[in-house]
C-alpha cells in the first residue's frame, strides 16, 4: 500500500530514522510507541545512528508484486551501532558478498513506486562499504 | 567572509564501459573513446535518483560542515532528471537533514548549469544575510537515447555545497553569470531524451558560454589564469573542458584534479559541482580555485573560491569524491544497464 | 469452563482445485464433519481464513458460510491470525461451548488461493509481516524464514541437508496421505538443487499455494461421551500467546518465543510434559520452521533441531513423530485451513484410522499452528478417551 498520506506519515522513520528512547527503562523504540512494555508513557526523542553490521541474510529471489524488476536483491538483519535493529534491503551488495558481520552504512534509496505514475516511496537501505 | 562551510559528493556504483555501448550498436569504440576522451560512465541502480543522489551529497556536506539541518535556511536542487516532473526534489533533501520546516526550497532547471545556479543564489541568501545556511546541490541521472552519441556519457552524480559565513573552509571571492538564448540542446514535454544541435553545440554554444563566463569572472575579479592552483569547466566529454582550457591559457596541471569525466562520463548538473568537490578534497589552505559551469539553452556560472585554513579539517569528515569514482566499480553488461535505466517494454504487472 | 471434545472431522483434498470457490471448499469439508459428528445442526461457526479479502475479494464469510452450509441464522465469525487462522478458529469454538455459550460448534479453516497470481499471493501472505517495517522493503515470508535459517546455521551449526531432511521426511509421510497436494518421494538433493527462492531456502523448502478447507464439531465433553461417535478426543489444552511480528525485533532471531509460550502454558493446561506427547503436527511452512518449532515445544535442545531431523527423531518410526500428515510442505497449505487440518491428522490418528500412515502409539498428540515468522502461535493438545 503506497498512498501519499503513508509516504508522508512515515518520513520521519524513512528519511531520518527517527526513534525514541523509553524515559524510564532506556529502551529504544524504532518505530516510536504510545506505551513502552514497562509501563512508561514518556520518552525522549532519539535518532538511530547510520552504521551497523549484518547479523542474518538472503537474498530474494521470487520478489513480491513491485520488487520484481530487482530481483535479485539481498535483504538483511541489521544491527546498528547502538544495538538497535532494523530490517531492510542490502544495496549495490552482491550475494557472494552477504555474510554476518558485513559491516554496512545507511543510504537513503528508492524502495517502491506507485505504479508508472504514483507516488514514490524512499527509505533506507543498507549498503557495505564499496 | 561568507563561502563553502561544508561539502560533499556522490556517485553510484555501477559503471558501464564505451566498449559495452558500442558493441551494441556496431560502433567503433576506439574512436569514441578517443574523440569523446572518455571511457566509462557511471550508471544509478534502479534504486537510484536525484532524490537519493542528492540526499547523500547533502549528508556529506552536513557531515563536513557539522552544523545542525535546523540552520539550513534554503535548499536548491539543480538537476534536468528530478523524479518528478511536479513535486519538488529539494523538499525531499530538506527532510533528509532535518531543515524543516523553517527553510526556502526551490528546484532549479538549466540544463547542465542547474547545480551552479543553486550554489549562486544560495552564496547569495546568505552574503545577503537573509539565512545564516543555505544549501546549493547538482545531481543528475540523465539519460542519452539509446543508439545516440549522448549514450556513452549520460551518467549519474552529484555534489551539494553547503554556503554559510562561519568557520568557511572555501570562500566564494567573486561570481558571474553568463547567458544567451541558444538552443542547442533541448528536451520537450513529454519526451524521454533530449535532443541536440549536433556540431553547433560546440563553438556556438559550450565554448562561447565558457569563454564568456571565465573572462567575464577574471575581468570582474581583476585575475589572471595564473592566479589559480585549480580549475573546474562543465565537462559534457573530456575533450571540450581541454580544449577550453587550452584556448583559455591553462595548463593541464590546473585541470586534472577536476577532470572526472573520464571516469565518470557526463554528470550533467553535476559534473562542475563534483569537479569542485574533487579539488576540495585536496586542496590546501590559500589555494585559489576557478569553476565555470555551463547550462545548454544557453549559459555559465563561474565562482572564484580561496580555500581556508578551515578546509584541511573537514576533508576527512566525509567519503571523499575520488572513494565514489574509483573504489571497487560494478560493471554493467548493456542488458543489465538498459533493464536498470527502464528501457525494456514490459508487461505490466497485474 | 467445561471440558471440549471433538466429535466429528472432515476436510477437502488439498491442491489447485480449479473448479471450487471458497464457499464450496468450507461447506464441503464442514458437511463432512458434520456428517462425521452426526450432527444436522451446530449451534453457531467459526471460520479460520486468513485473507479472503485478498484472495477471493470477500469478507463477511462467517454469514457466508452459516448460508451457504444451510445453518443461517446461527452465529458465524471468521476469525483471523495469519496462518495460525485455523487453530484461532477451534480456539475461538473452544471458548465458546467452554463458557456455556454454544453447545456444538463447527471450527472451520479455508483459504483459496489460486485464483490470483503468484505475485499476488506473494503479495497477500506479505501482509502478515509488518506493512511498514519489512512488507514495505520488500521481504517475502520465504525471505524472514530465510534469515531465521542463516542465523540457525551461523549460530548452532545447522546443516544445509538438515533444512532438507525436514522436507524429504514430510513427503515421504504425504505419500501415504490421500489428501496431500504433493505426494511424492523426494531426495535431499532434489531440495538443494531445487529452484532458489531466498537463499538458503529453495522452493522445496517452501509449502506450496494450495487451496483447501478443514472443520471439525465440538462440543462439551459430558456431551460427547453420550454420543454415538467413539473413541471420544478431549481436548486437554487450548493455547495461544504472541510476539513481534517484525521478526527484527526479537531478541534472538532462532527462537519462537510465541510458540514456546503456548506450548509451555499447554503442557501445564493438559498436566503433561514433552515427553508424554507421543506425536505431533506442527507448522512446517519453510523446512526451518519445523526445526526452530521443535526447539521452542521443547522436544529437543536449543540449536538441536536439525540434529534430531537429522538422526531420524521425527520420522514416523523416530522416537517422536512430526508431521505424519505429511506437514503443509508436502500436504500442503491452504494457509487458514492449516490449523484445523493438523487437528484432523491428529484426530484420524487418535481414532485409529490413518491407514498406511498409522503410528503405532497416538493416545496424545500436539497440534501447533504459527502466524507469520512466528508473530502468533496457537497449540492444542489432544488425548483420547
Amino acid at each position: 500500500m503506497l498512498t501519499p498520506a503513508i509516504v508522508r506519515r512515515n518520513t520521519p522513520q524513512r528519511y531520518r530514522m527517527e526513534a525514541q528512547k523509553c524515559a524510564k527503562c532506556g529502551k529504544v523504540f524504532f518505530p516510536p510507541r504510545v506505551v513502552c512494555p514497562c509501563g512508561s508513557k514518556k520518552f525522549r526523542d532519539y535518532t538511530l545512528p547510520s552504521e551497523g553490521k549484518v547479523v542474518t541474510h538472503t537474498v530474494i529471489r521470487t520478489a513480491p508484486r513491485g520488487f520484481g524488476d530487482e530481483a535479485p536483491y539481498c535483504m538483511g538483519i541489521v544491527e546498528l551501532s547502538d544495538g538497535s535493529r532494523i530490517l531492510c534491503q542490502i544495496a549495490d551488495c552482491e550475494p557472494h558478498r552477504l555474510k554476518i558481520g558485513l559491516p554496512v552504512s545507511i543510504e537513503l534509496r528508492k524502495i517502491q513506486e506507485a505504479g508508472e505514475s504514483g507516488v514514490l516511496a524512499y527509505g533506507y537501505k543498507a549498503v557495505p562499504e564499496r | 567572509m561568507a563561502g563553502i562551510v561544508g561539502y560533499g559528493a556522490y556517485i553510484p556504483r555501477y559503471r558501464i564501459k564505451v566498449e559495452e555501448i558500442a558493441k551494441v550498436w556496431g560502433a567503433d569504440a576506439p574512436s569514441y573513446k578517443k574523440g569523446l576522451m572518455l571511457r566509462e560512465k557511471s550508471v544509478p541502480g534502479p534504486d537510484q535518483d536525484v532524490i537519493t543522489i542528492a540526499v547523500e551529497a547533502a549528508r556529506n556536506a552536513m557531515k563536513r560542515a557539522g552544523v545542525s539541518g535546523a540552520k539550513v535556511g534554503a535548499v536548491y536542487v539543480g538537476s534536468e532528471s528530478h523524479p518528478y516532473a511536479v513535486k519538488p526534489t529539494g523538499t525531499a533533501v530538506a527532510e533528509v537533514i532535518g531543515a524543516v520546516n523553517d527553510c526556502h526550497c526551490a528546484d532549479l532547471s538549466f540544463a547542465c548549469k542547474a547545480g551552479s545556479e543553486g550554489m549562486f543564489l544560495a552564496y547569495g541568501l546568505v552574503k545577503s544575510g537573509e539565512v545564516e545556511y543555505a544549501l546549493g546541490i547538482g545531481a543528475d541521472t540523465s539519460q542519452g537515447a539509446p543508439g545516440d552519441a549522448l549514450e556513452y556519457s549520460a551518467a549519474a552524480g552529484g555534489a551539494a555545497f553547503l554556503m554559510g559565513a562561519k568557520n568557511v573552509v572555501a570562500t566564494v571571492e567573486c561570481q558571474y553569470s553568463f547567458m544567451s538564448d541558444t538552443p542547442d540542446f533541448w528536451r520537450r514535454e513529454y519526451m524521454n531524451y533530449p535532443r541536440h544541435g549536433g556540431r553547433f553545440t560546440g563553438d556556438m554554444a559550450y565554448f562561447k558560454h565558457v569563454r564568456g563566463g571565465v573572462e567575464g569572472i577574471l575581468k570582474k575579479a581583476r585575475a589572471k589564469t595564473k592566479d589559480f592552483k585549480y580549475a573546474v569547466f562543465h565537462q559534457p566529454n573530456g575533450k571540450f573542458p581541454m580544449k577550453m582550457a587550452k584556448d583559455l591559457g591553462f595548463s593541464d596541471e590546473q585541470m586534472k584534479t577536476g577532470l572526472l569525466v573520464p571516469a565518470l562520463g557526463n554528470t550533467y548538473s553535476g559534473a562542475s559541482p563534483l569537479g569542485l568537490s574533487a579539488i576540495l578534497d585536496e586542496a590546501r589552505p590559500g589555494d585559489a580555485i576557478l569553476m565555470c559551469s555551463f547550462g545548454s539553452g544557453a549559459g555559465s556560472d563561474a565562482f572564484i573560491f580561496t580555500c581556508t585554513k578551515e578546509l584541511p579539517k573537514v576533508q576527512g569528515k566525509a567519503k571523499k569524491t575520488r572513494d565514489y569514482l574509483d573504489t571497487n566499480p560494478f560493471y554493467l553488461d548493456y542488458g543489465t544497464y538498459v533493464k536498470f535505466r527502464r528501457k525494456i517494454r514490459k508487461n505490466v504487472e497485474d | 469452563m467445561r471440558d471440549v471434545a471433538i466429535i466429528g472431522i472432515g476436510m477437502t483434498d488439498f491442491g489447485e482445485l480449479w473448479n471450487d470457490s471458497l464457499r464450496d471448499l468450507f461447506v464441503k469439508a464442514s458437511l463432512e464433519a458434520m456428517d462425521d459428528a452426526g450432527v444436522d445442526h451446530i449451534d453457531g461457526l467459526v471460520a479460520g481464513c486468513m485473507s479472503p479479502g485478498l484472495f477471493a475479494g470477500q469478507e463477511h464469510i462467517g454469514s457466508l458460510m452459516a448460508d451457504y452450509l444451510g445453518q443461517a441464522p446461527v452465529p458465524g465469525v471468521r476469525v483471523e491470525s495469519a496462518c495460525a487462522s485455523g487453530g484461532m478458529a477451534l480456539r475461538t469454538g473452544i471458548a465458546y461451548v467452554a463458557s456455556g455459550m454454544h453447545d456444538v460448534v463447527l471450527c472451520g479453516g479455508v483459504e483459496k488461493m489460486t485464483d490470483v497470481s503468484g505475485a499476488q499471493a506473494t503479495y497477500a501472505l506479505a501482509t502478515a509481516a509488518d506493512q511498514d517495517y519489512e512488507a514495505f522493503h520488500g521481504v517475502t515470508f520465504p525471505g524472514l524464514y530465510a534469515m531465521i535459517a542463516t542465523a540457525h546455521m551461523h549460530k548452532y551449526g545447522t546443516k544445509r541437508e538438515d533444512l532438507a531432511q525436514v522436507a524429504v521426511k514430510n513427503h515421504d509421510n504425504g505419500l501415504l496421505n490421500p489428501h496431500a497436494q504433493y505426494r511424492m518421494k523426494i531426495t535431499v538433493e532434489q531440495v538443494i538443487n531445487s529452484v532458489k527462492v531466498a537463499d538458503p531456502l529453495n522452493i522445496l523448502d517452501c509449502s506450496p499455494i494450495t487451496d483447501g478447507a478443514a472443520a471439525v464439531i465440538i462440543c462439551p465433553l459430558e456431551m460427547a461421551k453420550k454420543m454415538k461417535k467413539k473413541p471420544v478426543v478431549k481436548i486437554a489444552a487450548s493455547t495461544h500467546a504472541t510476539d513481534t511480528i517484525a521478526l527484527h525485533q526479537r531478541e534472538d532471531i532462532t527462537w519462537l518465543d510465541s510458540t514456546a509460550v503456548a506450548a509451555a502454558k499447554a503442557y501445564k493446561m493438559a498436566g503433561v510434559k514433552p515427553q508424554d506427547i507421543d506425536f505431533a503436527e506442527v507448522h512446517d511452512c519453510f523446512t526451518i520452521a519445523e526445526i526452530c518449532v521443535l526447539e521452542a515445544l521443547g522436544v529437543v535442545k536449543k540449536g538441536e533441531g536439525g540434529k534430531a531431523t537429522r538422526e531420524g527423531m521425527t520420522a514416523r518410526g523416530g522416537r517422536f513423530p512430526v508431521n505424519p500428515s505429511g506437514g503443509l510442505k508436502s500436504k500442503g497449505h491452504p494457509v487458514g485451513a492449516t490449523g484445523i487440518a493438523q487437528i484432523h491428522e491428529i484426530v484420524t490418528q487418535l481414532r485409529g484410522d490413518a491407514g498406511k500412515r498409522q503410528l503405532k502409539r497416538a493416545r496424545r498428540a500436539l497440534a501447533q499452528n504459527m502466524g507469520g515468522s512466528g508473530g502468533s502461535a496457537v497449540v492444542h493438545i489432544l488425548e483420547v478417551l
